[in-house]
């Protein structure tokens, strides 16, 4: 598929959906990154999308991290990592990477979480509907996904107020 | 010479704050450099939730940045609340803040959350002390992305490990004058340590007041590192600048009175005043106050270094300043405050 910019062929591929039309844009590398990838003026479900629909270029040979899709050449360029999954699926190359930033230190020796976290309501109730969100775009079921990302937005008030009544009944037995 | 400070604020003749802060992520959840605007938001609304509901500080205070307008948001960063990178950040973001402005934490700044304790004057074990205590307590509550081999887990290689930075806030005029900053510059260089200016940073120093922080935060325990900066590199910044200062009392006394008194005479009859004009006037004098020269505290010197601040004059004036009328306003909130003393 073709940029829709230019005759180069196309490595981003973002779906928005907008008054429950599916609007789609293709772009090559280079006018991906004029646009920040996120194009500018859409809803925000666009840059939701484009998490899960960012093709792979066809040249890339590096290896990508299996949670968040960044390559180790990305990182390096940057110098920022792209998620907690990273540090194991590039530890090799990140082992020098943190050496060289704390001038030769390897290994961490200070403090540690001192107790497994219990996950709440709230964060068990939105990895559901993130997992749910993930499998409706992975299904191109875009209008569903527009729903759970609605749903994801409420999810705070909602949890709230479910404590708030178990709260109140608490407080009138 | 100023050593337990004026208003019982330690070393506050050199040490304007100090500083403890952590860079910690959530696990599961990306960096927000890959996160999409859901998952920004998503990892707002669970920090929100932990940061209103646990007990960090006698009253907390949230704030949603998209929330504030920009004039909001400038006076957190004139009061070094937040950082000058978060104000203008296009995330999802926003602050936790303390009622005394000890305690802020950053949501979605460069890391998930940044959590800094500060004080006024020579005070680190406080601010340690005070920030291990609010770290213990939002890991009752939050799963941090940790390592076995790596620790705390951050979006930038430079926080990795421990997460902790430790900052001083020093004014340094005497060792200006001197010619000795450059050694000074050098010498933490070797160290490991960063300096840079008054809004951290990216920031250019003003009035000689510069920033001070450990670079290592991976293979030494948080104590080894607070105990270095509390035991040497503070003491011994400390010493250079007092040490300069009795050279230039010693060798140059007049002439360096000259220079505090001519600071002091235009903060106190100015009718305009910028604000990079009004900084450096008022670094001169605020090393004649903490040599006795002015009859000013360093306190005093040290909030109008706030108040002179764009923001903060828009807001004490209540209304948009124009560029000619702020010039005015700094240099009528400069004069009333002197002429007070």
């Amino acid at each position: 598929m073709k940029c829709d910019l230019c005759n180069k062929p196309a490595v981003v591929h973002e779906v928005s959906i907008n008054n429950g039309k599916k609007k789609e844009v293709h772009l090559c590398l280079e006018h991906a990154q004029a646009a920040g990838v996120a194009i500018p003026g859409q809803q925000p479900i666009n840059k939701l999308l484009t998490k899960f629909v960012i093709g792979q270029s066809p040249k890339s040979t590096g290896k990508e991290c299996p949670d968040c899709g960044i390559t180790f050449a990305q990182i390096k360029r940057s110098n920022l990592i792209g998620c907690p999954g990273c540090y194991n699926a590039f530890r090799d190359s990140l082992g020098s990477l943190i050496e060289q930033a704390q001038y030769g230190a390897s290994s961490h020796i200070g403090r540690v979480p001192n107790r497994k976290h219990t996950p709440s309501q709230f964060e068990l109730r939105a990895k559901k509907l993130m997992n749910e969100l993930d499998a409706a775009v992975t299904a191109e079921q875009y209008e569903r996904a527009a729903i759970l990302r609605d749903r994801l937005n409420k999810l705070s008030t909602e949890v709230q107020a479910d404590e708030d009544e178990v709260q109140g009944g608490d407080g009138g037995s | 010479m100023n050593i337990d400070g004026d208003n019982g604020i330690p070393d506050n003749d050199v040490v304007l704050t100090t500083r403890s802060r952590l860079a910690r992520n959530l696990a599961d959840h990306p960096f927000l450099n890959r996160a999409s605007d859901m998952q920004s938001a998503l990892v707002m609304q669970t920090a929100q939730r932990v940061l209103l509901d646990a007990p960090l500080s006698e009253k907390t205070l949230w704030m949603d940045l998209d929330e504030l307008t920009p004039l909001d948001r400038s006076l957190l960063v004139e009061r070094h609340l937040i950082s000058r990178h978060h104000s203008e950040s296009s995330l999802h973001r926003g602050v936790a803040i303390s009622s005394d402005e000890h305690m802020s934490i950053m949501v979605n700044e460069e890391d998930h959350l940044r959590i800094q304790v500060i004080q006024r004057g020579s005070r680190l074990d406080e601010t340690f002390e005070q920030l291990m205590r609010i770290d213990a307590l939002l890991e009752q509550q939050l799963d941090y992305a940790f390592h076995d081999q790596w620790g705390y887990l951050s979006v930038c290689p430079t926080n990795v490990g421990t997460g902790i930075r430790f900052s001083v806030m020093v004014h340094l005029p005497a060792l200006r004058i001197t010619n000795e900053l450059a050694k000074v510059q050098r010498a933490a260089k070797e160290l490991h340590l960063v300096v840079r200016g008054y809004y951290g940073e990216g920031s250019e120093s003003t009035g000689q007041i510069y920033q001070v922080s450990n670079q290592v935060t991976l293979g030494r325990t948080e104590e080894e590192i607070q105990e270095e900066f509390s035991k040497s590199i503070i003491p011994a910044l400390i010493d250079y600048e007092r040490s300069a200062r009795n050279v230039l009392m010693k060798k140059n006394s007049m002439l360096l009175d000259d220079r505090i008194q001519r600071a002091y005479s235009v903060l106190c009859s100015a009718r305009l005043l910028k604000v990079d004009e009004a900084m450096k006037l008022l670094s001169r004098v605020r090393l004649g106050a903490s040599l006795g020269h002015v009859d000013c505290s360093i306190q005093t010197i040290d909030e109008l270094l706030v108040q002179v601040q764009p923001a903060h004059l828009n807001q004490q004036a209540q209304s948009t300043l124009s560029d000619n009328d702020e010039l005015e306003y700094r240099a009528l909130i400069v004069r009333n405050t002197l002429s007070q003393q």
